[in-house]
């Protein structure tokens, strides 16, 4: 089982991203229509390239259809 | 903060058997969402499907949950809400499924005004069995029972359910992941039979033989084709040619067959 | 139910058993000659706070009682043959599922439309193979109409206690035909329920007989009732998930089969008449069955020891009680409205211990006593 990769932003920031390996297909829907492009493929699995400029609009996480992807927002202080 | 989709999700049966890219899974989601804004209890939903890939959604989710005989979840259905009237009955259905060999309970059960919640994942192909053409598979296209263009004119869903008798009707695409969160949620509440044509992406079936191939761009296509009804209605028809016309078409309350029946005939009955 | 004799028809029996029986739900279609069966539940069901629907066709209308058994509800549907064809797939899905429900099948001339408004009991084989596959089922078969309602709540029972449809078999005549009855009291009939979970939903598996009361049958939540299970018409485990693990699969088969095996005693149900002393068996069911029990008693007036073993529980088959039988009589005569289907069961049976003839009748009338005894004087003769 491809472990559970979470990639932490450094201290100021803001996202956290997981991804569940195991679950993802390589559709590449979300590396499309990420809009900052945060997120690539690979070797089939997706993979996050650049964290910081995540800007937290969940599409990634809406648009999966295999329950591989969530991003988690920092609560609010 | 990142959705808990687990919280409905049957522990271990992900991942599920949809293909890479089909946005089955994307729908499912929006459906999670829904449920999750409306507060409903676990306890109290059915999800009832035929047959095909969208059927075995009901699987998947931590609900009172029902995988029944190719294009009769409809049917089935109704025995359910029938006799427990607190449970909110959602029907998942493909395209076939509902329209096909599902047909006549499709039109029954919209002309009756159940009070069921049909969702259509409408990728307009049969998939599980392999690609063959289905009641809404566009002209022209490809499939592996149409190897030379699609001649059966297909079914506008809409106005099948409209026709038919359905009091809330409405259509969106798997891209429009808010939009199908809302018309669910609207038509799980609606008192009545409610219908969404759910525009879906199969990229393994349709998309392979037809264009665009790729999951990503059956999507654009979904987002670049899509038009508001209310904007669709200021336009000419020629115009409105291949585009998806979303939003609510109908929305209406008229009495609904279980309440009717537990509120007029079971007290004239008793009364006699 | 007051303790006066009333003067009613099969059908109308086979609903005041229903209600007897404590049935909440009903769907059906129009189908001759069972039209009284919805008529009079969709008067009556709803003062019990019980629902009746028409449904769009039969199918759907099998498809309804199996969606309300799982709420938890004792539920039917009626037809004739037409009506049985379509239902099978469906009936197939109850019977993979254990879903306790019954199909009354008011048999008609067949095949196809065939003749709405004449008896045929040429739907029997279909009762147990009309749908794909390996499956159990269990068919019953009165023939009058105190019967039909003391066989109605036996077809509930059976269904509910063992998790299994019952198909009720009646024909036209025994449909239509009027006879007196005086209703039982309430409790004077045993009305049984199904078993209920005892494990807390978390636990709870819709298909697990380990520690069930009743062996090989599992306890049925009901949707709505914090039980949230999964039912599928594909190969399931006992949690109710798909499997494609051929042993799982056995196994799943196997204890759907055996469970009928197992309690086919308490399913079996036969009628011996005048059979202690026969010397010629007369192996009967249905309407056709009344003319034998006339042929046995007329026989026996010119002195021929006849007597007959009625079936009434069809499915599953009572092989003991034929062979028995064939073992000491010269030979059995089995009247049917078919060319000889149940036949195959009671020559099956006899194995060789006597021979076995049919006196068949396919032109939607009943068989007459006349036609019996002179088959059966022809045989003598030729001995």
């Amino acid at each position: 089982m491809v472990e559970t990769q979470t990639v932490e932003k450094k201290p100021q920031q803001k996202h956290k991203i997981k991804i569940i390996g195991e679950r993802c297909k390589g559709c590449e829907i979300c590396v499309v229509y990420c809009p900052e492009d945060v997120l690539a493929m690979k070797d089939l699995v997706v993979a996050v390239s650049n964290l910081d400029k995540c800007t937290g609009c969940m599409r990634c996480e809406l648009f999966c259809p295999d329950f591989a992807i969530y991003v988690d927002l920092p609560e609010k202080s | 903060m990142a959705f808990e989709y687990e919280k409905y999700i049957r522990k271990g049966t992900l991942p599920h058997i949809w293909c890479p890219g089909c946005g089955h899974g994307i729908v499912m989601k929006s459906l999670l969402r829904a449920i999750d804004g409306l507060k409903l209890d676990k306890n109290d939903i059915a999800v009832v499907s035929g047959i095909g890939c969208a059927s075995r959604l009901p699987g998947y989710l931590d609900m009172n949950t029902l995988h029944t005989t190719h294009g009769r979840a409809l049917a089935f259905a109704t025995g359910i809400r029938l006799t427990n009237p607190k449970l909110k009955v959602i029907v998942v259905s493909g395209d076939g499924d509902a329209t096909a060999i599902g047909g006549n309970h499709f039109i029954h059960a919209a002309r009756r005004n159940i009070e069921i919640t049909l969702l259509v994942f409408n990728n307009s192909i049969y998939g599980m069995t392999g690609g063959q053409v289905a009641p809404t598979t566009p002209l022209g296209a490809i499939a592996t029972t149409m190897p030379y263009g699609n001649i059966d004119p297909p079914f506008d869903v809409v106005k099948l359910a409209e026709g038919a008798g359905a009091t809330f009707v409405a259509r969106t695409t798997s891209y429009h992941t808010a939009q199908t969160e809302q018309l669910i949620k609207q038509a799980i509440m609606h008192k009545g039979f409610s219908v969404i044509d759910i525009i879906d992406a199969c990229p393994v079936q349709f998309g392979r033989r037809n264009k665009p191939k790729e999951a990503p761009d059956m999507m654009q296509l979904q987002k670049d084709n899509a038009i508001p009804l209310q904007l669709a209605q200021k336009k000419k028809p020629e115009e409105l040619t291949g585009k998806i016309i979303t939003g609510i078409f109908v929305k209406k309350d008229l009495p609904s067959y279980t309440d009717t029946y537990y509120n007029t005939i079971i007290p004239k009955a008793q009364a006699k | 139910m007051e303790k006066k004799a009333l003067l009613i028809s099969g059908n109308e029996a086979c609903v005041e058993g229903a209600l007897y029986a404590g049935i909440q739900f009903y769907a059906g279609y129009p189908i001759t000659p069972s039209s009284e069966i919805p008529e009079g539940l969709a008067r009556k069901l709803p003062k019990y706070g019980g629902v009746m629907i028409q449904m769009e066709d039969e199918i759907a209308a099998m498809a309804a009682i199996i969606g309300a058994s799982l709420a938890g509800k004792k539920s039917m549907t009626a037809t004739s043959g037409p009506g049985f064809s379509l239902k099978q797939e469906n009936i197939g899905f109850a019977s993979f599922n254990e879903i306790p429900c019954v199909i009354v099948n008011v048999m008609r001339g067949g095949p196809s439309t065939g003749a709405p408004t004449g008896p045929s009991q040429g739907d029997v084989m279909q009762a147990r193979w009309g749908t794909h596959g390996d499956h159990p089922i269990v068919a019953l078969a009165p023939n009058s109409i105190p019967e039909i309602f003391t066989e109605t709540v036996r077809a509930f029972n059976i269904s509910e206690k063992f998790r299994i449809p019952v198909i009720l078999l009646l024909d036209e005549i025994i449909a239509h035909m009027r006879e007196r009855i005086i209703f039982p009291e309430k409790g004077e009939l045993e009305v049984v329920d199904r078993l209920k979970p005892t494990v807390p939903p978390d636990q709870y598996k819709p298909f697990d007989v380990t520690n069930s009361p009743l062996p090989m049958v599992p306890p049925m939540a009901a949707y709505g009732t914090g039980y949230r299970f999964h039912v599928t018409g594909l190969n399931h485990r006992i949690d109710g998930f798909p499997t494609n693990n051929g042993e799982l699969i056995e196994k799943e088969l196997h204890r759907i089969m055996d469970k009928v095996e197992l309690y086919k005693k308490d399913m079996f149900k036969t009628e011996a008449y005048m059979l202690d002393d026969a010397e010629i068996g007369i192996v009967a069911y249905g309407s056709s069955a009344r003319a034998a029990k006339y042929a046995v008693n007329e026989l026996r007036k010119q002195g021929v020891k006849a007597g007959m073993l009625r079936y009434i529980t069809i499915w599953p088959f009572e092989d003991n009680a034929v062979e028995k039988l064939a073992q000491k009589v010269k030979f059995i005569v089995v009247p049917e409205l078919n060319f000889g289907q149940l036949i195959l069961e009671v020559e099956r049976a006899a194995k060789g211990k006597t021979k076995v003839y049919g006196v068949n009748r396919v032109n939607i009338e009943i068989i007459h006593p006349h036609e019996i005894i002179e088959k059966i004087k022809e045989l003598l003769h030729g001995i």
